[in-house]
């Protein structure tokens, strides 16, 4: 404060008469009171993160979950607040906190980055919907301060208890933490297994539950931080689960490390938000890109420039564990038929569609286009973006705007635009990697939605050509012409559809196999060695990162086109993320796995409308939740769910007579459904009837043969790859496979 | 349970047969081992030879694949490394025996889990130590070599352990400091704790030590007093086989 008075007469002219001063020093409480809820936020953050290596994306989200509960308690039950807040901070929130340790994350230590991200992203994704479900969104919460009332003046300037109270919290969590982390046993036990897990355990510390309590503290202070919301904004379970994240560029500055710092970059966030809601209207004049909507995107700015300017040396993954993953080598013969089947099948489904359900089915495979983006980018690269759905939004707005008639120069567009701003994303965030770049680019993606598709109509800078990105709300997007044909039903856009996502699989598998596919993966296994090796990493992340964002746009565009329209909602930040969560679910490395994201999504989506399902009134809110179940269940079977499958069926497609008799039995079921008129439904009941039975038969039958030599046996068995040569001897066979399954060069 | 429970003939730890794994790599392969109370036993071995792996399973930081563990009387295979370091069992692990990142204090904090005071701790420590004394508030990660080591040292001996184990206390120091971190363990086991000291190369071990034992590929191959051991060392190490003995090495076993 005095801190303030004293740069506010540092700045003397600017701000000469004395009620500017006040209204400076308004602002700076204001903004310390910003300052202090980031803060206590961001504390906690830092503190889970640096005892358990787990940086949690939901920590916003136990925040807003506290919020809610306190909102509950307090309002709804009528209890007093302090018996409410102290109900909240001592007991539901330590007890979620550890309850989400001993449940998800213990199991979590030895697994990936990319698993542990998903996992958080979907619990993330998860309280948002848990949220939504147990407390009515329409439901208007807000205007309810600890202590209303203007509080009381200092040195002129009123300062209301709300803000009092708030930075004299942030003021006590500090001190709490200090005397917490270094003069409690508890605290340098922490600190401890942080140094050396193994090592705490030797002193006789338990190191599970040091990581318990941090979990339980942390949730408490991320739960203290949605409270302090409560009052200063209306609850609502997303932008509030996300306004937290205004918190992680604090907890950047801190390098997720430090805590001081961490509060340091509170207060310059905290300072930086209070002025400028307070002068920017000044400074800029009302411009029409800089109102009030950059100033809720500064937070997201300041955490991607933090990213950008932070020592790469500093940013060292929290002892990960490195785990080999060997990504599968398709052949193009496999590319070929899956494409065939995914278009032959899309064809053969079509007479037995309603309309309602070619959109789903379109929808599906828009889904799968933008998650089959994701496959060469996270499965081969190892690079992790949170903005392809955003990416898709910039595809379809594209196609909005420039495929005017249905042109195809439309989708054209939308590949090379979102293209260059995938480049454009990836160029500033080369050195980062892990849970660094999610952060970086789910900070893009929220700016995007916070700010630039959130702008009235702007000028382009330096033309006269006027841009409304949604036009009033929402803009139509065209159904695209191809040589004369209109794909302007919706069975015509599935096929469109279904031949792009076919076409498309076709190409991220021949990328698999080429020259750059090998460079992707040595990139992913050890950029250091690329580097050495005098491989051009710069020059393969920007391109990878550019084809995929354009994959992406091509499939917002597709998506566009089938719905008819877009709007900004469409593309928000917290509705992209199941396709990431679910894709990595079904197997990120495979376009299986893509194709799988789109198949649950799109059925999780339509479900609730079916006639079974329609009178049940929980069940939207359950297919909500469930993306990210799935994506939290990836801790227990990082593998994916679609190489388990294909593990299951695997021995049908080799059994030649049975799989023969097989497909003949589904061809006569189809045609049996297609000329009589029982529902379509009867197609899905009995092919998977068909394909369990099948697939029981083979397996009762190589159980019945034993040890026999039936059929062709698989060069190796599962996993056990790196046993060949110690288990049994080594030929030149094992040789041909092993080089085929990790897509060495070839040996001349 | 306290370890020092045992009954004063049985030796206070006892390996029959245990054998260890990584993964479906086997490198323990069925060692006996006996180490009474007030005694320093030392494993001698190269590098590779399994000591290190045989001591995680000693404190449970690895399961045995076979055999039993058993300290002062009780089979112990299955429990957890708090749960035998809270019981008296005590492991220096071969160099990295601190947490770098804490205060010297701060680490003699962490030996508070067997239930002595702080402050008798490090009472105590500045006392046989004097150098940490001057370093209390220093991060241990900033010390030497040897001052780090020392601190090992005196956070294991300020827990007061039945059962002291340490993995190459000499690797990386000054002959000097070694000589003066094994007179510390002399000390230590006239005060009848059971010690076991594994050692790749240092022959200063032999001169403290009561019994010693060779390894090699993940087995004993002789054990005896230290002053006839010393002369199988060389064909442990130059033969590198845990085939070839000298014949009273064999002899001895
Ligand atoms: N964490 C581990 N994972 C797999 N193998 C290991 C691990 N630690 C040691 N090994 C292997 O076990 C064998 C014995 O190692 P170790 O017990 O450390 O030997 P020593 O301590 O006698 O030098 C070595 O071959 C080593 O490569
Ligand atoms: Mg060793």
């Amino acid at each position: 404060m005095v801190l303030a008075a004293w740069l506010a007469q540092g700045l003397g002219p600017a701000l000469d008469a004395s009620s500017d001063v006040d209204k400076f020093l308004s602002f700076t409480v204001a903004g310390l009171s910003v300052a202090a809820i980031l803060a206590v936020g961001a504390s906690g953050l830092v503190l889970t993160y640096t005892t358990t290596g787990v940086f949690n994306f939901a920590h916003g989200a136990i925040g807003m979950l506290g919020a809610f509960a306190y909102w509950q308690l307090r309002f709804d039950w009528g209890w007093p607040a302090p018996l409410a807040i102290a109900t909240v901070l001592f007991v539901l929130g330590p007890l979620f906190g550890a309850l989400l340790e001993l449940v998800i994350f213990r199991g979590l230590q030895q697994t990936t980055e990319t698993v542990k991200l998903v996992v958080t992203v979907s619990l993330l994704f998860s309280l948002i919907g848990l949220a939504n479900w147990v407390w009515d969104p329409d439901v208007l919460r807000r205007d309810a301060k600890f202590l209303s009332g203007r509080g009381f003046d200092v040195a002129g300037v009123a300062v209301t208890w709300h803000e009092f109270i708030t930075i004299v919290v942030a003021v006590a969590v500090a001190a709490g933490l200090r005397v917490l982390l270094y003069h409690t046993r508890a605290g340098i036990a922490m600190r401890a297994a942080v140094d050396d897990r193994p090592l705490a355990a030797l002193n006789g510390a338990r190191p599970d539950r040091s990581s318990m309590l941090a979990w339980a503290i942390g949730s408490s202070l991320a739960a203290l931080s949605g409270i302090l919301f409560v009052g200063t904004i209306s609850l609502a379970p997303a932008p509030m689960s996300l306004l937290i994240v205004n918190a992680y560029a604090a907890a950047m500055i801190g390098r997720l490390r430090s805590l001081p710092m961490t509060f340091v970059g509170a207060l310059v966030l905290g300072l930086t938000e209070g002025y400028l809601r307070g002068y920017l209207s000044d400074w800029t004049d009302n411009n029409q890109y800089f109102d009030s909507t950059f100033v809720s995107a500064v937070p997201v700015i300041v955490l991607f420039v933090v990213l950008l300017v932070l020592p790469s040396a500093r940013l060292r993954a929290h002892g990960t564990a490195r785990t080999r993953e060997v990504v599968p080598m398709p052949s193009m013969r496999g590319a070929f038929t899956f494409a065939a089947v995914v278009v032959a099948g899309t064809a053969l489904a079509i007479p037995l569609l309603t309309t309602a359900n070619a959109v789903t089915m379109g929808r599906m495979y828009g889904l799968a286009i933008v998650a089959l983006a994701l496959v060469p980018l996270i499965g081969l690269a190892g690079q992790v973006s949170l903005a392809h759905w955003s990416l898709a939004g910039i595809g379809a707005v594209t196609m909005a705007h420039l495929g005017t008639g249905g042109s195809p120069m439309g989708i054209v567009w939308a590949f090379v635009f979102t293209a260059l701003v995938g480049a454009l994303i990836a160029l500033p965030t080369l050195r980062l990697s892990g849970i660094y770049l999610a952060l970086a680019t789910a900070a893009f993606a929220v700016f995007l939605d916070r700010w630039v598709f959130r702008l009235r109509p702007f000028d382009l800078p330096f033309t006269d050509v006027k841009i409304a990105l949604f036009g009033t709300g929402s803009v139509g997007v065209p159904d695209l012409k191809l040589f004369g044909y209109t794909f302007d039903t919706y069975y015509r856009q599935l096929m469109l559809m279904a031949t792009t996502f076919a076409l498309m699989s076709v190409f991220v598998v021949w990328l698999r196999r080429s020259r750059f596919g090998r460079r992707l993966l040595a990139m992913k296994d050890s950029p250091a060695a690329c580097a050495t090796v005098g491989m051009n990493l710069t020059m393969t992340k920007l391109t990878i990162f550019a084809v995929s964002a354009g994959m992406a746009g091509i499939g917002g565009a597709l998506i566009g086109s089938l719905q008819g329209s877009t709007n900004q909602q469409n593309w928000e930040f917290t509705v992209g993320l199941p396709v990431f969560m679910v894709a990595v679910v079904g197997g990120i490395q495979r376009v299986g796995g893509a194709l799988f994201a789109g198949i649950s999504l799109a059925v999780l989506a339509a479900m609730p409308d079916w006639p079974v399902l329609r009178n049940v009134s929980w069940f939207p809110n359950l297919a909500t939740v469930t993306p990210g179940l799935m994506g939290i269940g990836l801790g227990r079977n990082p593998n994916g769910a679609v190489a388990d499958m294909r593990e299951a069926f695997e021995p049908l497609a080799r059994a030649r007579a049975v799989f023969l008799a097989f497909l003949a039995a589904l061809g006569a079921l189809y045609l049996y459904v297609v000329t009589s008129d029982v529902g379509a439904w009867w197609l899905i009941i009995g092919g998977v009837v068909l394909l369990l039975g099948a697939t029981a038969f083979v397996q009762s039958r190589a159980r019945g043969a034993d040890t026999g030599a039936a059929g062709p046996q698989p060069m190796f068995a599962g996993d056990e790859l790196e046993w060949v040569g110690i288990d049994r001897p080594f030929t030149p066979d094992d040789l041909a496979a092993l080089d085929d399954r990790l897509g060495a060069l070839e040996v001349r | 349970m306290s370890a020092r429970a045992g009954h004063p003939q049985t030796p206070m730890l006892e390996l029959r047969g245990v054998r260890a794994a990584y993964g479906r790599i086997e490198v323990v392969h069925g060692v006996d081992l006996e180490v009474p109370a007030g005694s320093v036993t030392a494993i001698l071995g190269p590098n590779g030879a399994g000591k290190s792996t045989m001591l995680k399973v000693v404190c449970g930081l690895l399961p045995a694949t076979d055999g039993d563990v058993i300290v002062a009387g009780r089979r112990v295979n299955g429990a957890t490394p708090d749960q035998l370091a809270r019981a008296g069992l005590c492991l220096i692990p071969e160099g990295k025996g601190i947490f770098p990142n804490l205060t010297v204090r701060e680490n003699l904090r962490m030996a508070t889990y067997t239930g002595r005071s702080l402050a008798s701790i490090e009472e105590r420590t500045y006392q046989r130590f004097p150098r940490l004394g001057e370093r209390r508030n220093q991060l241990a990660g900033t010390m030497s070599g040897g001052e780090q080591q020392m601190l090992a040292m005196a956070r294991a001996l300020a827990t007061d352990p039945a059962l002291l184990l340490l993995d190459e206390l000499s690797m990386g120091l000054a002959p000097i400091i070694v000589e003066e971190l094994y007179a510390a363990v002399a000390e230590v086991a006239r005060e009848g704790v059971a010690i076991l000291v594994v050692e790749q190369f240092a022959q200063t071990v032999l001169g403290v030590a009561d019994r010693a034992a060779i390894m090699v590929h993940g087995e004993v191959v002789a054990s005896g007093p230290p002053g006839e051991l010393a002369r199988d060392l060389a064909a442990a190490y130059l033969g590198g086989d845990g085939g070839t003995r000298s014949p009273d090495g064999a002899a001895i076993r």
